[in-house]
């Protein structure tokens, strides 16, 4: 079985090659669509900004391939944002997976949200064995709001959705692989759909 | 409910840890992963590794310890001291670092932020400000806190937050060191003053001058070195006491 990371210079991909490799597997960064249509199981991460990681998907002919993958796909952070039609964030146009708008917090709250937050979840697929309410690290201005996938939620200004899933795509907001043993958990639950 | 961190500052000088420990069952006190892993287990929400020895030489020995505490790690961590440039932090947060924080560099050529922010996301950007109450007037202070500026506290955290900033690590100098407890009254005007969390530094002593500086000076993060390097205050004895004050904090099983 061989796991691919999407390298379109997004952020620190470091630590979760790391995570997988303490579950035993070597993930393999790379931005060649052959590569990544041939895998197993495509881990799409994401940090910085959606305007200039849209460019960038593009630039490769990502924005086209992702969309037709059919091996179970993980977005992290702006990766699960970028599944979605659109995001505030400099009115982009996402990868049209998930038919909602990602919003900004509003400012009634400190932004961006940075920490550890309580999530409640489907207790299925990513979220198996996972205790209810178990902490995950978050760091984002921007969300999704809660949506027929949604799969997982937390709350800050209210609830909104913190895991998605449709089809053989899934995301999650949290980094999971800065989110101690739970998220750990969930990266293996990964490997294994 | 988003939880208020617990941080750990572990202080490097070429590429070991500084102040000395007394933690029992470490192979090697020195050893900032050792370390960094250890306060992972007791419950250490996030780590801050402070570079103090940032020569040209070390800048290399400190990106090799980011590769091997990102190896062992999975919670976050910032990496600050010597930080001036673009690269100097790409190089960081490729090798495993989470955020970057940025100091007298900020001070001294304040576009840094602007940059820094538009490479890689405000999230990733901490602006570490030490300041010093001098005649009623909150004034920034660089190098440790050593060279006064003519920058007022207030003025320059408004402005780190509009060049993009995500965060802010607020030292007082007057604090630090007393084991008296936090800037509460500072802290809590600048959380009102910019919308970007705040994290305290400077004064822990005891676990109430932790539940103070949540309560009073509102901060989204408290970061301590000396009282947990030297085990006065165990974080897992910390969190408890800021659970049983109603502050949400998160408590696993690994550290209950």
């Amino acid at each position: 079985m061989n796991t691919i990371i999407i390298d379109y210079d997004a952020g620190n991909v470091k630590s979760l090659q790391f995570a997988l490799e303490r579950l035993g597997v070597n993930a393999i960064l790379t931005n060649n669509s052959e590569l990544i249509a041939a895998s197993d199981r495509v881990i799409f991460p994401g940090q910085g900004e959606a305007i200039s990681a849209m460019k960038k998907l593009k630039k490769h002919g990502l924005d086209q391939l992702i969309p037709t993958l059919k091996q179970p796909v993980l977005g992290i952070c702006l990766g699960m944002q970028l599944l979605c039609d659109k995001t505030e964030e400099g009115e982009t146009n996402g990868l049209g997976i998930v038919p909602t708008k990602v919003i900004r917090f509003p400012n009634t709250v400190k932004v961006p949200q940075m920490g550890w937050n309580v999530v409640t979840h489907s207790n299925t697929g990513l979220f198996q064995g996972i205790e209810q309410g178990c902490y995950m690290y978050l760091v984002h201005s921007y969300f999704v709001p809660i949506e027929p996938e949604t799969s997982a939620k937390s709350n800050y200004a209210g609830e909104y959705s913190v895991g998605l899933k449709k089809n053989n795509f899934y995301g999650v907001q949290f980094h999971p692989e800065k989110s101690s043993k739970a998220g750990s958990q969930l990266l293996e639950n990964f490997l294994k759909i | 409910m988003l939880t208020k961190r617990i941080i750990p500052c572990l202080d490097i000088k070429d590429g070991r840890t500084v102040k000395g420990v007394n933690f029992i069952n470490l192979r090697d006190a020195g050893d900032p992963v050792e370390l960094a892993k250890r306060y992972t287990m007791e419950g250490a929400d996030e780590l801050v590794f402070l570079d103090i020895s940032a020569t040209e030489q070390n800048r290399k020995t400190l990106s090799d310890l980011v590769l091997r505490v990102a190896g062992a790690l999975n919670i976050p961590f910032t990496v600050g001291g010597g930080v001036s440039s673009v690269s100097d932090a790409k190089k960081l947060l490729r090798n495993g670092a989470d955020k970057i924080a940025v100091n007298s560099a900020a001070v001294r050529t304040p576009d840094l932020i602007n940059k820094l922010s538009k490479s890689f996301g405000n999230q990733c950007v901490v602006v570490a400000v030490d300041a010093k109450n001098i005649n009623g007037r909150w004034m920034v202070h660089l190098v440790g806190g050593k060279v006064p500026t003519h920058i007022e506290l207030k003025d320059w955290v408004i402005e780190v937050e509009q060049r993009g900033a995500g965060e802010i690590l607020f030292t007082s100098m007057d604090h630090d060191g007393t084991k008296n407890g936090f800037a509460n009254q500072t802290l809590a005007e600048l959380s009102f003053l910019v919308n970007i969390p705040i994290i305290a530094s400077g004064g822990a002593g005891t676990t109430d001058h932790f539940v103070d500086a949540f309560k009073i000076g509102k901060a989204d993060a408290a970061l301590a070195a000396s009282v947990f390097h030297y085990g006065e205050i165990k974080i897992p004895d910390l969190k408890k006491k800021l659970k049983q004050e109603n502050i949400e904090i998160r408590i696993t099983n690994e550290n209950s």
